[in-house]
């Protein structure tokens, strides 16, 4: 019978959630990492005992660690466990927690700045990497989403990370901004279908795709309506909270807007509406169901103000229809005095029949549901604030 | 012998309780004893003080003999005490979040 593996990356930790395929009765291992944030955790396609992680703290700054037992064990891959610790020249390694933007003129746009709160101009400055997407096809290539916004890739296991310069130097960097929660690369979907091809999303820049593995990038933002920015219609500083799609229709990407759920037909070139009926269309993730790539999922959040959800019912909204009609599933989910959020890398699906679909609030509850969004359990409550969750499926 | 004190979520990283103790070359200098701390624990490499710049991360601080260093020039000799192990260097976390 297959298995499931849930990894939660909270304010204070990292935890992992295992069930059989029944997903009714689960296992709760952790905290990993205790004390310190953990934006993120992603298993490899090729490899699902390899684990990423991203450990951070305001204070002592970025690491990487890495899992090759499937969460048991973990280590930073620039400080290997019982490899010397320095250079044959005596230089500390530690490289994986080294992300150095390229400012080089081998990159041929030594971009250094973008546009501050004050319409100043600001130098790049690292802060830390908000989502780690592995390749689909080498477990030891792994790509980097940062604050400020860029993308990083590493071939060699989370070991070293260099940048993908021609995304924040392909013309428009200078005019990105930071949003209220600072300007994260927080999204990375590589297209299934050709692995040069991948659609990134920046608050608050907009999104961007390449067609060449990350060499050049372009923004795919027209369509987006953003009342709020000097010009609504610009083409980038929209501030885009998710992006995701199905692995069967790579061109039809699907975005969770600031205000706003979007969708386009044709890789990004051109977007439309569809929020439909929905109750409000302000939130943070976005999700495809893994078997009927026109079957979506949103959690309304009341106001970029107010974020929790209205009138304090905790409620997914499922489109079967891409868009546009949208159904509230509650069942098993509190719908009174619910004022928590759901943060933007905090859903994910399982690919198991029927499709399992999971959140992770800011209250500390992980949800799980088994049916496709019918009905949903809360497999754990009471963990630190939910910063992302990611679901394997294991043999 | 200089004695350290690094925060706790350090020690975690590191695998160590307790003070550190480093070998540092005299002078004994803030630059000398980060130097020797990620030289021995290069997992802290980056966690005090930025990979690129050399500078201290902003909310950590330095404290020796009682005396904020934080400012101080990381190549100006540490306090006698420090330098022979009397007193123990503390780098401290910001008291701020939660």
């Amino acid at each position: 019978m297959s298995r499931v593996r849930v990894l939660v990356g909270t304010r204070k930790g990292a935890f992992v959630l295992t069930s059989d395929g029944k997903r009714q009765k689960w296992t709760v291992d952790g905290p990993h990492f205790a004390g310190w944030e953990i934006y993120h955790l992603k298993a490899s396609a090729v490899d699902p005992d390899r684990i990423y992680a991203s450990q951070n703290s305001s204070w002592f700054g970025q690491i990487i660690q890495r899992s090759d037992d499937g969460g048991k064990t973990w280590h930073q891959p620039g400080t290997p466990a019982g490899e010397p610790t320095t250079t044959p020249e005596g230089f500390p390694k530690a490289e994986s927690n080294k992300f150095v933007y390229d400012a080089s003129e081998a990159s041929g746009r030594p971009l250094t700045t973008h546009l501050w709160y004050d319409g100043t101009q600001h130098p790049w400055e690292f802060k830390r990497v908000w989502h780690l997407e592995p390749s689909l096809t080498d477990a030891n290539t792994v790509y980097a989403g940062v604050e400020d916004a860029a993308m990083f890739r590493s071939t060699d296991g989370g070991q070293s990370w260099h940048e993908l310069a021609g995304l924040r130097g392909h013309g428009t960097g200078p005019n990105w901004q930071p949003g209220a929660g600072g300007m994260g690369l927080h999204s990375i979907l590589i297209d299934p279908k050709n692995h040069e091809r991948m659609f990134v999303a920046i608050s608050a820049a907009g999104c961007f795709r390449t067609e060449d593995g990350g060499k050049n990038w372009k923004p795919i933002n027209r369509g987006l309506r953003s009342p709020y920015i000097p010009d609504p219609d610009a083409e980038v500083g929209h501030c885009v909270h998710r992006i995701a799609l199905h692995s069967s229709r790579p061109d039809v990407l699907f975005m969770q807007k600031h205000w706003d759920v979007m969708r386009s037909d044709d890789g990004g070139d051109n977007w439309y509406e569809v929020s439909g009926d929905l109750p409000t269309d302000f939130g943070f993730p976005i999700e495809v169901h893994a078997h009927e790539p026109d079957t979506v999922f949103v959690v309304p959040i009341t106001s970029d103000s107010l974020h929790y959800p209205p009138d304090g019912k905790l409620r997914v909204y499922r489109s079967r229809t891409g868009g546009n009609d949208w159904e509230p599933m509650t069942r098993g989910l509190p719908q009174e005095n619910c004022y928590v959020n759901v943060l933007r890398d905090a859903t994910c699906v399982d690919s198991l029949d029927p499709c399992g679909v999971y959140f992770g609030t800011t209250g500390g509850q992980v949800y799980g549901s088994a049916d496709g969004g019918e009905s949903w359990n809360a497999i754990v409550r009471d963990l630190p604030a939910v910063l992302s969750v990611e679901v394997q499926e294991l043999a | 012998m200089v004695r350290v004190v690094i925060p706790y979520h350090l020690k975690m990283l590191a695998k160590v309780s307790g003070e550190v103790e480093l070998d540092v070359a005299s002078p004994a200098t803030l630059k000398g004893v980060l130097e020797a701390l990620e030289a021995r624990y290069p997992m802290l490499c980056g966690t005090v003080r930025d990979q690129s710049t050399g500078k201290r991360r902003p909310m950590i601080r330095f404290f020796a003999c009682e005396e904020d260093w934080s400012n101080e020039s990381p190549e100006k000799p540490l306090p006698e005490k420090i330098a022979n192990g009397a007193e123990p260097l503390l780098v401290v976390g910001a008291i701020a979040g939660g």
